[in-house]
């Protein structure tokens, strides 16, 4: 399998036919995946801003949000109160799920990238259960949710977590099998904290639990620009070591040979995707399937090359949890579900369904 | 050999139970004796009225001799075994039992409870909300009776349980009076209010993020009931067979609710004061939030069935009443 690639690059170094024809299919794959995904985001927020408990007139809304571009002037038929549903609750709710999902996704991709496994999501390192015990102690500290302290605690701890099971392990060789079982031990630890922190704190578990379950439905615009800094940062940090990635994926060897050093790209790239899972902790609780799953359909759809997984896992991300929960708030409605029955209910027989309806590709 | 060390072992342990009887024979006797006001009267109209039994939700419990170390795991059973007069008899509660004050708070824990921990009060009657981690199972093993109190579903469920428990602890009769005085208020503050309220559409938020209601199905559904209001969660009933659904907050919004009782109010229950309702985005245009006519509950007395039902009802009645007429 691997020749016939090697005489298609050195064909394409040549200029040949052969070599632009190559280059040419490669292109409008990429472009066509990233239509798709463009594609995808733009009609899941669509979905997600039509569709809702509140039952507002479709037209009405289209007009309303249509009104909000610029040069477009469309004075809708929306009462002031359908006006303060769709633009203070709704859209700040379909806004806050892309950045989360986006978030997710591209943190699960990256660290699959880093540690060369397809099994690994957002919630590694510690991450998921730094937060939890973050979450947890805030929760038992302030006598109840606090919309300030609590997601600094997430964050704080989800961080945090990472960076303990990063020192714990990342001095235990080259590779990274000592860096994941490190990280399973620091998830172990601080979950066996949290449960005992809890267990002595029995009256806020239900408050503890719905936080560990994940929910977007308390969310403001105000969750949005907190996170963005952060979510900008991390996913520039990721986005540009796509190529790094493709390069640590047939080895380090091979890396160190061409110049790159593992241990610092491994790091930042650790950093990027700890930071944006971090962020996303934060406002949204523990939402899990989403880092684990979408990275795996992106690769069905457009390859293995980190350049496009990353980016292509950020769109589809973002567009998944935008339907996921739009799902979550509609089926039931006025009811909803949890988010995080509706991602891994909806999410995994759709996945299966990827994995059989397309080409097996390696990780 | 082995016989006689059998038989020495036997005369020991019925020493240490003749011992032990002799113990609590006294301290039962001590306690009668400091407290004669309380119990002459009942106890020796009850005297005659064990052994017990009743029928809690764990079935058919008999109470052999009228309890003298009862140990509560549920705030609201403490609650009632306060106010049918069995609070002298009371000799531990679970840590979250609170009121009222004066009652022997210990670390015990109703939901995750320890027999072994709740054997140490030496119990003569355990009165739980539920049988969880084999509470039931393992203080049976000891001879303990268990009485299972678990969340009312009905106003009847509340009083019926009292009741049970005045007549399991020898206060059948106070037990009786206290319903008919919980009973006789609640109508009276109802009556108070009449029906010039009813349908105004209400909210009943148990917590934020996610919000979490109760339809009228549930009891204090049921309590509010009582006014006519009508609930703005019926509509979601389908979505959750036990009556507490998550609703969506443009749902809440697009309901125009006027009135919205909050029980996570209180700082250690949420801290979602009338302020920070009025403040979410998109509320400001709930009647209920411009009118001023969001009220938050005391957390304890509206998630408790015990004898403080009244003052739920009554601290609804209040806001209802402020309510604007339709």
């Amino acid at each position: 399998m691997k020749a016939p690639v090697e005489g298609t690059t050195e064909a394409s170094a040549d200029g040949t036919a052969e070599g632009t024809g190559g280059r040419g299919r490669v292109r409008r794959r990429t472009v066509r995946a990233y239509g798709l995904a463009v594609a995808f985001l733009v009609a899941a927020v669509l979905v997600g801003a039509m569709a809702g408990a509140a039952d507002l007139n479709p037209l009405a809304t289209a007009a309303a949000l249509l009104d909000r571009l610029p040069f477009v002037h469309l004075p809708g038929g929306l009462s002031p109160l359908d006006r303060a549903v769709l633009f203070q609750i709704r859209l700040p709710r379909v806004v806050l799920a892309a950045l989360v999902g986006g978030a997710l996704s591209l943190s699960g991709a990256g660290y699959q990238g880093v540690f060369r496994n397809p099994l690994v999501d957002s919630s590694l390192l510690g991450a998921s259960a730094g937060a939890g015990l973050g979450a947890t102690l805030a929760i038992v500290a302030m006598g109840g949710v606090n919309a300030q302290t609590l997601p600094v605690a997430a964050f704080v701890g989800s961080l945090a977590g990472v960076a303990c099971a990063y020192l714990a392990g990342a001095s235990g060789g080259p590779g990274t099998s000592t860096l994941l079982l490190a990280g399973l031990a620091v998830s172990m630890f601080l979950t066996a904290v949290q449960t005992y922190v809890l267990q002595r704190s029995t009256q806020d578990i239900q408050q503890v639990y719905s936080w560990l379950l994940g929910s977007l439905s308390a969310a403001t615009w105000h969750q949005s620009v907190q996170i963005l800094p952060y979510l900008a940062v991390s996913t520039a940090v990721v986005l540009l070591h796509g190529r790094h990635l493709d390069v640590l994926s047939v080895g380090d060897e091979e890396a160190r040979s061409l110049g790159l050093r593992p241990a610092r790209i491994r790091l930042a790239v650790v950093a990027g995707c700890a930071l944006a899972a971090a962020s996303a902790v934060a406002v949204s609780g523990l939402i899990g399937f989403v880092g684990l799953v979408v990275p795996h359909a992106v690769r069905r759809l457009a390859g293995t090359s980190y350049r496009l997984v990353l980016p292509l896992s950020l769109l589809f991300g973002a567009g998944f949890l935008v339907l996921a929960d739009t799902l979550a708030r509609t089926v039931v409605a006025p009811a909803e579900l949890p988010i995080g029955v509706v991602t891994a209910l909806v999410g995994s027989p759709a996945f299966v369904w990827i994995l059989r309806s397309t080409r097996a590709v390696r990780t | 050999m082995a016989q006689r060390r059998l038989v020495r072992s036997v005369a020991t342990a019925a020493a240490a139970l003749a011992a032990l009887a002799a113990v609590s024979g006294c301290s039962s006797s001590g306690s009668g004796s400091a407290a004669p006001s309380a119990s002459t009267s009942a106890s020796s109209a009850a005297a005659a009225s064990f052994p017990v039994t009743v029928t809690p939700s764990n079935g058919k419990v008999t109470v052999k001799a009228r309890p003298q170390h009862i140990v509560s795991l549920s705030p609201t059973a403490t609650e009632d075994l306060y106010a049918v007069g069995a609070g002298k008899q009371v000799v531990a509660v679970d840590s979250t039992s609170d009121y009222p004050k004066g009652a022997p708070v210990t670390s015990l824990s109703g939901l995750t409870p320890n027999v072994e921990a709740i054997v140490k009060y030496s119990p003569d009657l355990v009165v739980a909300s539920q049988d969880s981690g084999g509470l039931v199972a393992g203080l049976q093993k000891l001879g303990v009776p268990v009485m299972i109190e678990p969340a009312a579903a009905t106003l009847d469920d509340a009083y019926a349980q009292i009741e049970q428990i005045g007549q399991a602890t020898g206060h059948a009769t106070e037990a009786t009076a206290t319903v008919a005085g919980m009973k006789s208020q609640i109508a009276a503050t109802v009556k108070q209010v009449g029906a010039a309220h009813a349908d105004l559409g209400y909210y009943w938020e148990l917590s934020a993020n996610p919000y979490y209601s109760a339809t009228s199905k549930t009891f204090v559904g049921q309590v509010v009931s009582l006014f006519g209001l009508k609930n703005i969660a019926d509509k979601a009933d389908k979505a959750s067979d036990g009556g507490y659904p998550q609703l969506s907050a443009e749902y809440v919004v697009s309901a125009q609710p006027q009135l919205i009782f909050l029980t996570d109010n209180g700082a250690s229950d949420g801290g979602q004061t009338p302020a920070v309702v009025a403040a979410r985005p998109g509320w400001s245009g709930i009647p209920a939030v411009k009118k001023d006519q969001v009220v938050g509950l005391d957390d304890d007395i509206a998630s408790r069935w015990g004898p403080r039902l009244p003052q739920l009802v009554a601290e609804i009645a209040q806001a209802v009443e402020k309510a604007p007429t339709k």
